[in-house]
């Protein structure tokens, strides 16, 4: 009787999330989808945001998450494979790392905003142009790179932790195995290890790229630009994003309700392209899922 | 506690003084092991009390007693993989070749490469069967593409595996059957020509024909390694191996020539067991 009433109230629970979910996509579906065309897909905005697209933004939030992408794997997970396979669990640095990485996950994104501003902006950016660019503002203002780095920080934890959870997944028989074969630990970590826990780490990095494709609120002061024609080509351009371009739509133009259809058009094509990203992930993931299990075929 | 070493032991009833004197150097030899594991609620377990035993060039020593009577943490301890359980706690000496390898300081990769081992529960490596085998010769620092190859097949012919695995050897091991797990892990441990092979119930798989193959594959390779092998099977044991130890309760309760351990045991307890599994 009691398990009747779980699975009704697990059900009903589960309902509401689905419905809720389904209303949102098809109000954006439904508002957003009659604005979709190749123009709005490529175009930069004009009319005073009332007519063109959003392709700047399209590209600028494609690039900025690929460069948090590839900034923020390689950091995480070695940072991972160092606490699960390397520091004892007692050692004082590695209770210091775990600690910053929880703290890290709880401040809010905007703190991340400030932090990047005043960290890679001002002090790394600014001493960058002082050493090398005698003085003038070249990385010492907002711009991709360090955008691309504060969301990188937001995300570390992310990865960090989903790291080292598939790592500590491995089991201790398959590291004695190669251990005693005369591997070192080292041959171990990188040739058994860490391709056994692949697909754990490669879903880090799609919770890393769905955590961070979204976020504005690092961005805001770090490289986001309101409005820009040309697309970014170097890494201290500054760039146009999906989620900043809603912000901005709904609450910076002179008439919200004009500019509305290109809002929801402009939220559509952040969560296709938000969906896309995170596919992508998926079949790299099932890819090597496949090429280590193929022979079960 | 009784241990027989072989210059106490008269086989054929030959005079004392011969069988010494033909006695070999041993090539292991454990003093008075004590393995110790950290148990559940801070206490220890003291998995392994007092053994004390040789092990020769050449030979093959057979390992039986009830489950969860110290047989795998002895062969762990031949070549230090306790060292990877947290808590566990070795004292006694273990001698390979007269050099004490329970020293702090004592090279374990080295003795790795020196005394492989197979565990009980096969563990093949996320990658496709050649690169399993090829794997401890790769970590070795082989590069010779053509002698990796050699010895890859070599190792999956002696481990009577390449008939079944030749068409696909880019496939990934993890397909493999528990029983073709079990022979690429031994092939795995001959590829790489250890001096000893310790072998912790090679043959758990229901496989009669692999286990023939195997226990062949045994008896040939004793022309130039040490093997220790653990097994249920008293009728394993009694075929493959010249000396049995028979293991109670963490002690080693007696140890002599397979065939005098299974006809005229010293003790009653070694008795008991043996009689109880051949009912
Ligand atoms: N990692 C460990 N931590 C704590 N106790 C352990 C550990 N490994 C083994 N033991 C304990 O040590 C004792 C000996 O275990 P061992 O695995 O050597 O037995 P075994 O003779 O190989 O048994 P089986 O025939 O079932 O494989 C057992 O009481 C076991 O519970
Ligand atoms: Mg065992």
């Amino acid at each position: 009787m009691r398990d009747a009433s779980l699975v009704a109230a697990t059900a009903i629970a589960s309902a509401i999330v689905v419905g809720m979910l389904l209303v949102i996509l098809l109000d954006v579906v439904r508002s957003g989808a009659s604005v979709i065309s190749g123009t709005f897909l490529t175009a930069a905005p004009s009319g005073g945001m009332q007519a063109g697209g959003v392709g700047p933004a399209i590209f600028g939030t494609a690039a900025l998450t690929i460069l948090m992408t590839v900034a923020v794997v390689p950091v995480g997970v070695i940072t991972a494979i160092w606490l699960s396979e390397y520091a004892r669990p007692d050692s004082r640095l590695a209770r210091a790392v775990r600690l910053a990485v929880a703290n890290l996950a709880g401040v809010p994104s905007i703190v991340f905003g400030l932090f990047g501003l005043g960290f890679f902006v001002q002090t790394i950016g600014r001493g960058l142009d002082k050493a090398a660019y005698g003085g003038v503002a070249t990385y010492g203002k907002p711009g991709l790179i360090w955008a691309a780095l504060t969301l990188a920080l937001l995300t570390m934890p992310v990865v960090i932790v989903a790291t080292e959870e598939a790592l500590r997944a491995v089991p201790r028989d398959l590291r004695d195995a190669s251990l005693a074969l005369g591997a070192t630990k080292f041959q171990t970590t990188f040739q058994v290890v860490v391709p056994q826990a692949m697909g754990g780490i490669l879903t880090s990095a799609i919770l890393a790229v769905s955590r961070g494709a979204g976020e504005v609120a690092p961005i805001l002061f770090t490289g986001a630009a309101y409005f820009l024609v040309e697309l970014p080509t170097h890494l201290n351009d500054q760039f146009m994003n999906l989620g900043y371009h809603v912000y901005v739509l709904a609450t910076q133009s002179p008439d919200v309700d004009k500019t509305r259809p290109q809002l929801y058009g402009t939220v559509l094509v952040l969560l296709v392209l938000t969906f896309l990203l995170n596919v992508v992930a998926v079949v790299i993931r099932i890819r090597t899922r496949k090429a280590l299990a193929s022979a079960r075929a | 506690m009784a241990t027989i070493e072989p210059s106490q032991r008269s086989p054929g009833g030959e005079p004392r003084a011969a069988v010494l004197t033909a006695a070999p150097s041993p090539k292991l030899e454990v003093r008075g092991l004590d393995v110790f594991y950290r148990g559940e609620k801070g206490g220890e377990t003291h998995a392994l009390q007092d053994v004390t035993v040789d092990v020769f060039p050449r030979e093959v020593l057979a390992l039986i007693g009830p489950s969860g009577c110290g047989k795998s943490t002895f062969l762990r301890v031949l070549n230090r993989m306790n060292d990877t359980i947290p808590g566990a706690r070795v004292a006694g000496k273990v001698l390979l070749e007269g050099e004490d390898i329970l020293a702090k300081d004592y090279d374990v990769v080295t003795l790795r490469r020196r005394v492989g081992m197979v565990f009980q529960r096969p563990q093949p490596f996320p990658k496709s069967i050649f690169d399993n085998v090829a794997y401890g010769l790769r970590a070795h620092g082989l590069a010779d593409k053509r002698e990796i190859t050699r010895r890859v097949e070599q190792a999956l012919g002696r481990a009577a595996l390449w008939d079944e695995v030749k068409d696909r050897l880019d496939a990934a091991a993890l397909g493999l059957s528990g029983g073709q797990a079990q022979r690429l892990c031994i092939a795995r441990a001959l590829a790489v020509e250890p001096e000893v092979l310790l072998l912790d119930e090679p043959t758990s798989a229901p496989d009669p024909i692999a286990t023939a193959k195997l226990e062949e594959l045994i008896a040939e390779l004793k022309a130039d390694l040490t093997i220790v092998i653990v097994t249920h099977s008293m009728q394993q044991a009694a075929r493959v191996s010249q000396r049995t130890a028979f293991f109670y309760m963490g002690r080693l309760i007696e140890v002599g020539a397979t065939k005098q351990m299974f006809t005229r045991p010293r003790e009653t307890r070694t008795e008991d067991y043996i009689t109880g599994r051949f009912g």
